[in-house]
């Protein structure tokens, strides 16, 4: 039996050493490997440990993982990168409802020798991972354009009180177990209608932190489990992945100068209270000539990709420019956002995939040093991270997020699809500056006609 | 309430090990560069899927005649194996991308 414990331990190391690796990006590849292999041996362990008195029935374990292995690698080799944070937000609503099922059975087990201890960390259980499962699906709805953004001034008090009675029923639960029979299941049910509404009313520029803060949850879940279970690895992994992944939602919440509270309570981006209606002047536009040859005869060129880009597929086009510009002598570089896109790092993925060299990505603070260097700022589909509002405009609902200070540049020009508001619905001045000149139309055939115009230059 | 100090006297190793996992969570994380967050999310979500080993020991454990267990616990295997298998198997393609360089 000794030695089942060791194996244990051995996977949780392995667990213990990818996420490590994972975590600094020479090494992250290698680290996910590990972290595989130490799962992989965990659930080998948990296959085929010796259990006394039991039945096994090996065929149901191997069908269900061959079916589950089979649709994970399925979706994962399917995926377009502009797809990631819906696909994970997915998975994570898997693992929630892994965790709901594995409570559910054993609250089925329970009887009047089960401590006080284990039917609360039973129940807890449940109740976390019911609201990691809804709560990713609702945030996958969300991300895919599935669910649309809708909140009314209540969701907050609605929230605050369904939460408190959930709570509540929980204690009351574990305290009197066997007065109602149908407790549990109004408490399992209660637990999947606040995933629901706990998601349901954030708006889009605060769904990273929320996707974040959702996997967290799944690792709670994991953990308690774990206790459950009496089981190492399970609690070791969820406590590593709830403990990182609480401070990786922290880590957002500073980029975007908000905190976790009112995100959670927030419903922020989803409300238009802000400058409507206010008269913003009329917009310049640009052709795409125009910028062509302000571009070639540039020195430095600043390019500020958003979640646009990654909806044009735009990248690949990027590079081409980036590369042809870099051939005639011209300095490019991208200014990345922490918060760019649909989640946090989202266009170090899309640029990688286009094999844009990474000493070209710029972080957020030296890019803003930079800015008054540069000639050109060219800002393809981005628009809450670069909007001056953040910093001038105290009324606005982003005031105080660090934004990409864009007009410290010489010129800015805004590749856009027309003057539709950015994911957060909030109004722009910016394409509204007199500094700025906008491009509209469909970022991939704008940049494309760029290229060409630049190519027939000199 | 003395059956909690009871349960958390029986398990103090456990306590302590939390503690200082959630330590080393924080500590692991705190470090990482933006550019890594997205692929780290997407691995550390995968890792969560470790809560499949409660469904394998619940369905190994079932009698052949308990049907609700053995369903309920399949669906677990298979959700949990989606969420490790296709949680490593993205955040390695992601980060295939990054190697190029």
């Amino acid at each position: 039996m000794e030695y089942i414990e060791l194996l244990y331990i051995v996977s949780t190391v392995l667990l213990l050493i990818g996420l490590r690796k994972l975590s600094s990006p020479a090494t992250a590849r290698k680290g996910n490997l590990i972290a595989a292999s130490g799962m992989t041996l965990a659930i080998i362990i948990s296959i085929f440990s010796p259990i006394e008195g039991s039945n096994d029935n090996y065929l149901f374990i191997f069908g269900g993982i061959l079916v589950g292995a089979l649709i994970g690698l399925f979706y994962s080799k399917k995926v377009k990168m502009t797809e990631i944070p819906e696909l994970v937000s997915l998975f994570n609503g898997y693992g929630g409802a892994c965790a709901v099922c594995i409570s559910i059975l054993e609250i089925l087990k329970f009887n009047k020798t089960t401590s006080l201890g284990l039917s609360g960390t039973t129940y807890i259980a449940l109740f976390v991972g019911s609201v990691a499962f809804t709560g990713s699906l609702v945030a996958y709805g969300k991300l895919s354009g599935k669910v649309k953004d809708w909140r009314s001034s209540i969701s907050s008090y609605f929230n605050l009180f369904w939460v408190v009675l959930c709570v509540g029923l929980i204690v009351f639960q574990i305290l009197n177990p066997e007065l109602y029979e149908l407790l549990p299941i109004v408490i399992l049910v209660g637990s999947l209608i606040y995933g629901v509404s706990f998601v349901f009313p954030i708006g889009g520029a605060d769904m990273p932190v929320v996707i974040s803060l959702l996997n967290a949850l799944t690792g709670i879940a994991a953990a308690l489990a774990g206790i459950v279970y009496d089981n190492m690895v399970m609690l070791l992994g969820g406590v590593l992945v709830g403990s990182s992944g609480v401070i990786l939602t922290l880590l957002m919440c500073k980029s975007m100068n908000r905190s976790l509270l009112s995100v959670v309570v927030g419903g922020f981006g989803s409300s238009s209270q802000d400058v409507v209606g206010k008269d913003q002047g009329a917009v310049k536009e640009t052709t795409v000539n125009d910028t062509a040859i302000n571009m070639r005869y540039a020195d430095n060129v600043m390019i500020i990709p958003g979640y646009g880009m990654a909806v044009a597929q735009a990248q690949k086009s990027c590079k081409e420019l980036d590369k042809i510009l870099t051939e005639k002598g011209v300095n490019v570089n991208y200014a990345i956002h922490p918060v760019a896109g649909r989640m946090p790092g989202h266009m170090n993925v899309l640029l990688a995939e286009a094999d844009v060299s990474y000493s070209k990505l710029i972080d957020m603070e030296d890019a803003n040093n930079k800015m008054s260097d540069s000639d050109i700022c060219l800002v393809v589909g981005a628009n809450d991270v670069v909007n001056p509002s953040a910093l001038d405009d105290p009324n606005s609902l982003i005031y105080g997020m660090p934004i990409i200070e864009v007009l410290n540049a010489k010129n800015v020009v805004v590749l856009k699809r027309g003057m539709s508001k950015g994911y957060s619905g909030i109004e722009n001045p910016l394409f509204f500056h007199n500094k700025t000149k906008m491009l509209f139309g469909d970022a991939k055939d704008s940049i494309e006609g760029i290229l060409s115009e630049i190519k027939t230059i000199d | 309430m003395l059956e909690l100090l009871d349960f958390l006297k029986e398990n103090i190793l456990f306590i302590n090990l939390l503690i200082v996992t959630v330590y080393l969570g924080f500590e692991i994380i705190s470090k990482v560069p933006t550019v890594l967050h997205t692929p780290l999310m997407s691995g550390s979500n995968a890792i969560s899927g470790i809560v499949i080993i409660g469904a394998i020991l619940l369905v190994r454990q079932a009698v052949n005649s308990d049907y609700l267990t053995i369903i309920i616990g399949v669906i677990g295997v298979i959700l949990g194996t989606i969420n490790v298998v296709g949680g490593h198997a993205v955040t390695n393609r992601m980060l295939e991308m990054f190697k190029k360089k």
